[in-house]
């Protein structure tokens, strides 16, 4: 059963409440140990080969604030180049418009299958259900994105969407929905049963949906980064090709993809290059599709735009460094999330683009402790734990705002409340820890504080505190080194 | 659209919407301020400065790394070595894109030329067994081959339906580093607007427990010979 995701109607789940359920799944938390380990070990080789990375990883981040600054010139730009090249470009202000303007492209060809290569955009959509209801199938070409398919599951990882599923449950799906027989559970089997069932609607398919990595306004080039050939096959062999992309993919120009195509491989899947990227512009006399539809679609990303904090999330290449490198991720897995982008990202992302005050997307800028990890990897320099606190406070004003007296007298706001102004004064801040050290002596047992009372147990339910120590630095430095 | 009788709009288009919103949204950058005013630093290499034997090495190196197959040969023994790779591969069926150099032809096979006024079928190139092509640039840092669909290359679908792809790459098609590669195809895409694809190693997936499988969709064995 497809779980409510964020971009579904109706409530979504919180972060606790879903990441309960995902602990407590000792298979995936194996699988994501072991593949967020991996990844993390190989992309800091990968990225330790770069004597100019941090050089790289600045180009990227300005390339993008440029885009955002002044995305409708290159938009109106791209829309140009596209067009010159023989291409049609669409505009969709939300994901309904999107899906029906796909929709309608497939209809007018009188195709009742598509092939798809992965595209989170059109998980966003829920382009797939949409087509279902016109009598369109959709077929996800991507090994992992096949493998949920057919288990009629969601995504757990922007890059690698099965990482829940094992070898023996693969088996078991293919062998019941693609009527394979003998069938082993190697890899290797898996893939080559894939391969052929695949083939045949590559072949067949009279129209291909794709998402995009990159466009270019100078030239109308759009650029799709893979693996498995998949996405080279449903570019290439169908007549007519869509692509739906987000307004934020736009880069500036041909050339700037020398910062962009060294910055995603190495950050995603840690290889110097990924095994294949598609470039096309336009549509080629004899070579590919005979029609190339652009789907410039907005969604929330313009609410995303106007926060001048927030903004910096739209830089992002959707390359799963920071998913990871998470230690709340490596735990929960993706599903947690509810969330066709989980991680660290998702949770800066996801609030922003449905906006706040359902209940699920605003839990996610919670599902981190801040450690900051996210922002080190990150190939274009999105301050995430910037942006999370960012947001946790708008999640606060909004309960605020919206609540009556009852939300305004709530614990956490009179304790934060508490907190800032103790915090801002120096002389409340040493008062408050001569209280605290008399204050804990009942809780603090041998160097740690394993509980706490009343309402305060929840923190010290799952963790332990360091006590307030019997001196603070200042009154060892007024007392060896003189006043303050 | 949606427009009253009278001519006068009442909807605005999804494009009208989409750009009043992104121009609300970025009302704090000032209106004379031009894309290219905000900087971008680009502090980092564009150049190899290796001499071309070290490059070509580190092409090969890199290459083989990503599980291409890889042999350095001479202009004179270059015919022999295709038609021995071939042989190897049991390749009966070749395909053989527009403007291939000649004498690269092997003989003995049955050949499938694909032209513009002759394009094979998509059925005729998925149950062929190889394709042999040229390139148009490798990238040493990357051990990447380009394909621009130029001479000797062909059209996109020759080097995707085909299970093993032959690829000729020439000492001087080689560049040291990614920025290289992007401004000498430039022309290509801006001048003419051919597709271009990179091609890193054979088609791989990780998808299963992350194991490394090789071949998924594209040509399932990726050799490539380097003449000098």
């Amino acid at each position: 059963m497809k779980k409510s995701d964020a971009f579904s109607p109706g409530p979504t789940p919180t972060f606790e409440e879903s990441a309960k359920e995902s602990l407590s799944d000792s298979q995936l938390r194996r699988n994501l140990g072991k593949a967020t380990q991996t990844i993390r070990r190989k992309r800091a080789e990968a990225v330790g080969e770069m004597p100019d990375w941090e050089g790289l990883r600045e180009a990227g981040r300005a390339l993008k604030e440029r885009v955002m600054r002044h995305l409708d010139e290159y938009l109106l730009q791209l829309e140009e180049s596209v067009t010159r090249a023989g291409g049609k470009v669409h505009w969709a202000r939300d994901a309904e418009e999107a899906n029906r303007i796909i929709a309608g492209i497939v209809k007018d060809h009188g195709a009742e299958e598509v092939v798809k290569v992965k595209s989170i955009a059109t998980d966003e959509t829920k382009l797939n259900e949409h087509l279902e209801r016109e009598g369109i199938r959709a077929f996800e070409t991507d090994l992992a994105e096949l493998i949920i398919q057919l288990a009629g599951e969601t995504s757990s990882h922007i890059l690698v969407p099965a990482i829940h599923k094992n070898r023996a449950e693969i088996r078991e799906l293919f062998m019941e929905r693609l009527g394979a027989q003998n069938l082993s559970d190697s890899p290797s089997d898996l893939t080559e049963t894939a391969r052929l069932y695949l083939r045949e609607k590559f072949l067949a398919a009279r129209v291909g949906i794709s998402g995009a990595n990159f466009a270019v306004a100078e030239t109308g080039t759009v650029c799709v980064v893979e693996s498995e050939g998949n996405g080279r096959m449903c570019t290439t062999l169908p007549p007519v090709l869509v692509t739906l992309m987000g307004i934020e993919k736009v880069i500036p120009a041909w050339r700037d993809f020398e910062v962009f195509m060294q910055l995603l491989p190495r950050s995603s899947t840690a290889e110097r290059m990924n095994p294949y990227t598609s470039f096309w512009t336009g549509v080629s006399e004899g070579d590919g599709p005979r029609e190339f539809h652009l789907v410039l679609m907005d969604n929330g990303r313009t609410d995303v735009l106007a926060d001048e904090i927030g903004r910096q999330t739209l830089n992002c290449i959707r390359c799963s460094a920071c998913l990871n490198v998470c230690p709340v991720y490596e735990r929960t897995g993706g599903h947690a999330y509810n969330s066709v982008y989980p991680g660290p990202i998702g949770a800066i992302l996801t609030p922003q683009l449905v906006g706040i005050g359902d209940p699920g997307p605003d839990s996610l800028p919670y599902a981190s402790s801040l450690c900051g990890a996210c922002y080190q990897v990150c190939p274009v320099k999105i301050n995430i734990p910037e942006v999370l606190v960012h947001l946790r406070g708008k999640v606060t004003r909004h309960k605020q705002d919206r609540g009556g007296p009852r939300q305004k007298l709530d614990p956490e706001n009179v304790a934060m409340q508490t907190v800032a102004r103790v915090f801002s004064d120096p002389q409340l801040y040493e008062k408050a820890q001569r209280l605290a050290r008399v204050g804990q002596w009942p809780f603090a047992r041998g160097g740690s504080i394993g509980r706490l009372p009343g309402r305060l147990a929840g923190w010290t339910a799952v963790r332990d505190l360091k006590p307030v120590p019997q001196q603070s630095f200042r009154e060892w430095w007024r007392q060896n080194r003189g006043s303050v | 659209m949606v427009e009253a009788e009278q001519g006068i709009r009442l909807v605005a288009t999804a494009k009208e919407t989409i750009l009043w919103r992104i121009r609300h949204a970025t009302r704090d950058v000032p209106e004379e301020e031009r894309p290219e005013a905000v900087a971008v630093e680009r502090a980092y290499r564009k150049e190899d400065r290796a001499d071309r034997g070290e490059i070509v090495a580190r092409f090969a190196e890199r290459a083989a790394e990503y599980e291409a197959e890889v042999h350095r040969v001479g202009p004179a023994e270059l015919p022999r070595a295709i038609e021995e790779a071939l042989r190897r591969r049991g390749v009966r069926r070749l395909v053989i894109p527009p403007y291939l150099p000649r004498e690269w032809i092997p003989e003995g096979v049955e050949t499938l030329h694909d032209a513009a006024r002759s394009r094979l079928t998509n059925q005729e190139l998925d149950e062929s067994d190889a394709v042999l092509t040229g390139c148009a640039l490798g990238i040493a840092q990357t051990g990447t081959i380009v394909l621009d669909a130029g001479r000797a290359q062909g059209r996109r679908a020759l080097t995707l339906l085909p299970d093993y792809h032959l690829c000729i790459v020439r000492e001087r098609q080689i560049v040291g580093l990614v920025p290289e590669s992007f401004a000498s195809l430039e022309r290509a895409v801006k001048g003419e607007g051919r597709a271009v694809t990179f091609v890193s190693g054979p088609s791989a997936t990780s998808d299963i427990e992350l194991d490394r499988v090789e071949g998924v969709h594209g040509p399932r064995t990726l050799e490539v010979l380097i003449v000098g």
